[in-house]
């Protein structure tokens, strides 16, 4: 809501500043936005009267003129305005005057013309945007009065930011009462002296959905003159708003609904058949709006009808059959009262917005009816003169909202608030809102005029006298709650242990959108449908994303295009899998993933450049999946995926369960997400990670260990970690460590075959182990992988 | 050889060798099986049983003499092979280490991770909920009815017309009232969308919600609890204030504005007690039970704590961005 001060002071004026007024109603819970001035600074500007005005004799497009601006002496002045002519009432910056953008008017020659001022155009002087030509004052404008003075420049308009309960401070009056309110001064009512009618005429009202409408107000002016302009003064304070002035009938209606913040409609009566019904649409009932767009109805949308069809979309936008043009003589004036609920929601379903939409969706006094429709007929015959007819109102008065009457417990106030008002400054308050008031025992009963239609139950009036009382004056105290531990567990392994040792190994943080680029979702996963966001910000975010893959390739792309070769990101948070049996039809699913690219480490004048490779990944991985304690229950098995070079992909499983898929992203990928190099992700379900294991101490060995180194060959597609298990598993509680340190393949190796090095640590809980049980141990090893692998056991 | 003018022979010997071998060279020639001084020894028993005594003594004190320089000689020669030795080891410690690199985490991780922690302390502990949310959960049951104009105020991005990417954190509210009873003192931190992309909003962004639900919380508490919180958050002098708002899942409601030395006022979070229609959607008696509420943009915390001056940084993932949070 954007006013004038000018305006609201008429109202009501405190002896504040502008800033003091706008901090004053922001601490209200009425938030100004903005304050701006109503006119960029200029002086020296003068109304004045074009005397003389004829062509220049060496320019087509300029014209010579004799201005008055009040002296003894006419200003010769040239001006380029085509709408510039004899008689014309002017603005005049005289020789001396400072335009906008410290623009001096001096004296000077134009095509061998003198020029000691210039007419203004709206532009000229910061108004607004008109550049048509130069403003044209109304013919009783007085010459030689400062025009910023005339006109009350030096005014600001205030940008109230209200919240959807503040529906009652939509108009001057409101947000005047609201001042009042806060500085405890009267003020001032405009009075509307009734319009009486002068002719018989009259249409008659049916409320055929009297739910949705119970009040409706309709009155006939017959030769109405909409050739006659809207005052300049009116004009002014719709500017001063944001309003366009367009012609006399919709001025009236606009200037209305800023004044009273009552929304109002004129028809065209001579496009009214028959009488008219306030009725549901039609299913499918067709309207053309008054911006020409023609709309299907609803049955849950209120219109207003006549007895053929309907005319307008109440409370919302116009038809343009019914309007009125320049042509109109003959309206009808509606004043009407709609429910909220029976206009929330419907224009945005088609797409509007208007200022009537907008008070009645979020609500309008009650009784407010008869009152607009008065101040619009008077201010209607005073511009376009005119004859009004009697106000006709239907009224279903059951369907009307009541005046609340609201109970206020004095130990609820103070129970809510922590503060205990006193009681004669709760029924000060309360009184000052307009409430009438009874002191109870328990507190008060409170009465709720109509236009505090958001004031229902006892925490609304709280809340009331909060506001008024001042957040600020109610003190802050440490909260008094039982003492209580949140509860935390040994075994909950926190995600930040974990982020902080995916730190630890270089890897940073990313946060990337949880919506991703369709195409890249598709190439990585096309066998996933994923969920689609029907109305994006772009196709580009509009997939849900089915892994955190996506972002984060994408993130490896935008830093490479910077330079930058190595990078290490990681990411937690949801993945959205389609799933019917979930909740809301799709499973959420927390993840972490991570990605690495470059080298091994930062270069380094040591020694040369290491490319990272699978089990660098690998690595990583394993280090994180540590951090439960219970490294063992995890398995790597080769898998496919469609992400994932074929060669170089697993997955993870815990026990029999899937957590976890990592590998070489696959190269057909690193155009699409512009990598470059060798790019390994990983990604696990945060579910396996987030329980660890207790501690479960055991007796440490006193007796030596011992180690035996085994090398062994076998065909070149058995997986070693089988190898591993196998070892392991036999090796029960004497193997204390077993390794693999060193894969060969080459000359020495048979083809098809590979030559595995083992070390096997053996040691005994009770003795120390004698040289013949070892090797029964190992010659048992020997065995077993020969049996299981076919392994042969490599000389020397 | 008189048995003094050996061991003076053996000790110039002893003094003048050069490196362990020459030493142990030194040593066979004296002490070794045909040293001299073993020579001696055999010679004994060429004498008379009663100088022999003597003679041995004398030989053996000579012998212990040698053994003494000589291992004198040889801890000197260690030292000094030793100190050769690492002389030719000295490096140049001003070389660049060999670092391992350090990620880092993100800056909302950082930010969420302070409020975690603040209010971990006082009890609250930290509840996730799901990202698509149902209408009741995101709207219904936090006092915002169907076609209320506050739930067009919030730009949702829809699936159908019941399910959307959650606008807000406040559902987990409801989603924690519905199997926990009070008290109950919970923050949720966590991504919320709302459909707008410009200079100063981003389709996606952080919010942590605040709960505490109890025999007889007040507005007063809230308003403690709050200055205390932003004190420590900023770790600076800065005024702070109560604003009267509006939001349909809290009233009073307020916003709480910030402001620092010689700034403007700036919004950080809004908040409220509980409205009634909320306790009553999840079974809670509103008559018993009192709670306060409130949200936080986690983003905007993060820009007025660093100094971050564009949103959208925060979502880029530029490396020369996040770095800087280490």
């Amino acid at each position: 809501m954007k006013f004038s001060e000018q305006w609201l002071r008429e109202w009501v004026s405190p002896e504040l500043t502008s800033e003091q007024l706008a901090e004053q109603l922001s601490m209200a819970g009425l938030e100004v936005d903005g304050i701006e001035p109503v006119a960029a600074k200029f002086n020296n500007v003068f109304v004045g009267e074009v005397v003389e005005c004829g062509p220049h004799p060496d320019a087509d497009k300029l014209q010579v003129t004799k201005v008055s601006v009040g002296g003894d002496e006419l200003l010769d002045i040239v001006c380029g305005a085509p709408n510039c002519r004899q008689g014309l009432k002017v603005v005049v910056a005289t020789v001396g005057a400072t335009l906008p953008g410290d623009f001096k008017i001096k004296k000077a020659k134009l095509r061998g013309q003198p020029s000691h001022g210039m007419l203004c155009s709206s532009k000229e002087l910061g108004l607004d945007d008109d550049h048509g030509g130069i403003i044209e004052l109304p013919a009783d404008a007085p010459v030689g009065k400062d025009y910023r003075d005339w006109l009350g420049l030096d005014d600001v308009t205030l940008d109230v930011d209200l919240t959807p309960n503040r529906a009652d401070c939509l108009g001057i009056k409101g947000i005047a009462r609201e001042v009042g309110v806060l500085n405890n001064l009267d003020v001032e009512h405009l009075s509307v002296t009734p319009v009486a009618a002068t002719i018989e005429d009259a249409v008659k009202i049916e409320l055929q959905a009297p739910a949705a409408c119970p009040r409706y107000l309709g009155r006939v002016i017959k030769g109405l003159d909409l050739s006659q302009p809207t005052p300049l003064w009116m004009q002014e304070r719709l500017r001063r708003s944001g309003v366009r002035s367009i012609d006399a009938v919709v001025d009236v209606t606009n200037y209305v609904l800023l004044e009273l913040g009552h929304p109002m409609h004129a028809f065209d009566l001579n496009a009214i058949e028959g009488d008219i019904e306030v009725r549901m649409a039609q299913p499918g009932e067709t309207l053309t709006l008054l911006d020409g767009q023609e709309v299907s109805l609803q049955d849950d949308v209120l219109v207003i009808a006549d007895s053929q069809k309907a005319l307008a979309m109440a409370g919302i936008f116009g038809g343009q059959q019914s309007g009125v043009t320049a042509q109109t003589q003959d309206i009808l004036l509606e004043s009407a009262f709609f429910a909220p609920q029976a206009i929330m929601g419907r224009a945005r379903r088609f797409g509007l917005h208007t200022d009537a939409s907008h008070r009645y969706e979020r609500g309008v006094d009650p009784e407010l009816q008869r009152t607009a429709m008065e101040r619009a007929t008077q201010l209607l015959l005073e511009i376009c003169g005119g004859q009004a007819g009697p106000v006709r109102e239907s009224v279903a008065k059951n369907h009307l909202p009541q005046a609340a009457s609201v109970a206020l417990r004095r130990e609820r106030l103070a129970r809510l608030l922590g503060v205990k008002v006193a009681d004669s400054q709760v029924t000060e308050i309360l009184n000052r809102l307009g409430f009438s008031v009874q002191q109870t025992s328990a507190g008060w009963h409170v009465e709720v005029p109509t236009y505090r239609f958001d004031i229902a139950i006892e925490e609304d009036l709280i809340e009331e006298v909060a506001r008024v009382y001042g957040y600020n004056n109610i003190p802050s105290v440490a909260p008094r709650a039982e003492l209580r531990m949140s509860r935390r567990q040994e075994s909950d392994l926190s995600l930040r242990t974990v982020k902080q040792s995916l730190q630890s190994l270089g890897y940073q943080e990313a946060i990337t959108y949880s919506f991703v680029d369709p195409k890249h979702q598709a190439a990585l996963f096309p066998e996933q449908a994923a969920l689609t966001l029907p109305h994006p910000i772009s196709v580009e975010m509009s997939s849900m994303r089915l892994s955190l893959w996506p972002g984060l390739l994408s993130a490896v792309g935008y830093n490479q295009k910077r330079q930058r070769t190595s990078v290490r990101l990681f990411e937690t948070g949801l993945r959205f899998v389609p799933d019917s049996q979930a909740e809301n039809g799709v499973r959420q699913e927390a993840m972490l993933a991570g990605v690495i690219v470059g080298n091994v480490q930062g270069e380094h004048w040591s020694d040369g450049e290491q490319a990272v490779d699978f089990y660098d990944l690998k690595g990583h991985v394993e280090n994180i999946l540590g951090l439960t304690g219970h490294a063992q229950q995890f398995r790597f098995v080769a898998h496919q995926h469609s992400a994932l070079h074929p060669g170089q992909s697993a997955a993870v499983y815990q026990g029999e369960k899937f957590v976890g898929t990592l590998g070489a992203v696959h190269p057909q990928f690193s155009k699409t997400f512009g990598l470059k190099g060798r790019v390994f992700v990983f990604e696990l379900a945060l579910s396996a990670l987030l329980q660890r294991s207790l501690p479960q101490a055991t007796k440490v060995s006193r007796y030596p260990s011992i180690r035996r180194d085994l090398a062994v060959l076998v065909d070149e597609t058995t997986p070693a970690g089988e190898i591993l298990v196998v070892i392991e598993k036999f090796g029960e509680n004497r193997l204390i460590d077993l390794n693999l340190f060193d894969v060969y393949q080459g000359q020495n190796t048979p083809a098809g075959k590979k030559s595995l090095a083992l070390s096997m640590i053996l040691q005994d809980i009770e003795r120390t182990l004698e040289e013949n049980e070892v090797n029964e141990f190992v010659d048992g090893v020997v065995e077993l992988l020969k049996s299981e692998f076919d392994a042969v056991l490599r000389d020397g | 050889m008189q048995l003094d003018e050996i061991l003076a022979q053996a000790k110039t010997a002893v003094s003048g060798a050069n490196s362990p071998a020459e030493l142990d060279e030194v040593r066979v020639n004296y002490m070794g099986k045909k040293g001299l001084l073993t020579e001696q020894l055999k010679q004994l028993g060429k004498l008379s049983p009663e100088e022999r005594p003597k003679a041995g003594q004398l030989i053996n004190q000579a012998k212990q003499e040698l053994q003494q320089v000589l291992n004198a000689r040889n801890d000197e020669l260690k030292q000094a092979e030793m100190n050769a030795k690492l002389a030719a080891e000295q490096i140049d410690v001003t070389l660049p280490g060999r670092r391992s690199e350090r990620g880092g985490m993100h800056p909302v991780t950082r930010t969420i991770q302070r409020i975690e922690d603040y209010f971990g302390q006082l009890g609250f502990s930290v509840k996730e909920g799901p990202e698509v949310e149902d209408d009741f959960h995101n709207f219904d049951a936090l006092n915002i009815p169907a076609q209320h104009p506050a739930r067009a105020d919030h730009d949702t991005f829809y699936f159908t017309p019941s399910t959307m990417l959650r606008t807000q954190t406040s559902g987990v509210q409801i989603r924690t009232m519905e199997v926990e009873q009070p008290p109950i003192r919970i923050i949720s931190p966590g991504r919320v969308y709302r459909n707008d992309y410009d200079q100063t909003h981003t389709p996606m962004f952080h919010q942590v919600e605040g709960l505490m639900v109890d025999t007889d919380v007040s507005f007063a508490e809230l308003k403690g609890i709050l200055h205390d919180f932003l004190h420590h958050y900023f770790e600076e002098d800065l005024e702070i204030r109560f604003r009267p708002s509006y939001f349909p899942f809290t009233e009073p409601s307020a916003e709480v504005d910030v402001r620092r030395k010689g700034g403007d006022w700036l919004e950080v979070l809004g908040c409220g007690m509980v409205h009634p229609n909320v306790l009553k959607a999840v079974g809670i008696d509103s008559e018993k039970y009192t709670g306060f509420a409130f949200g936080m943009g986690v983003e905007r915390l993060t820009m007025l704590r660093y100094g971050v001056n564009d949103l959208r940084a925060f979502f880029e993932n530029d490396l020369r961005f996040l770095e800087q949070f280490k």
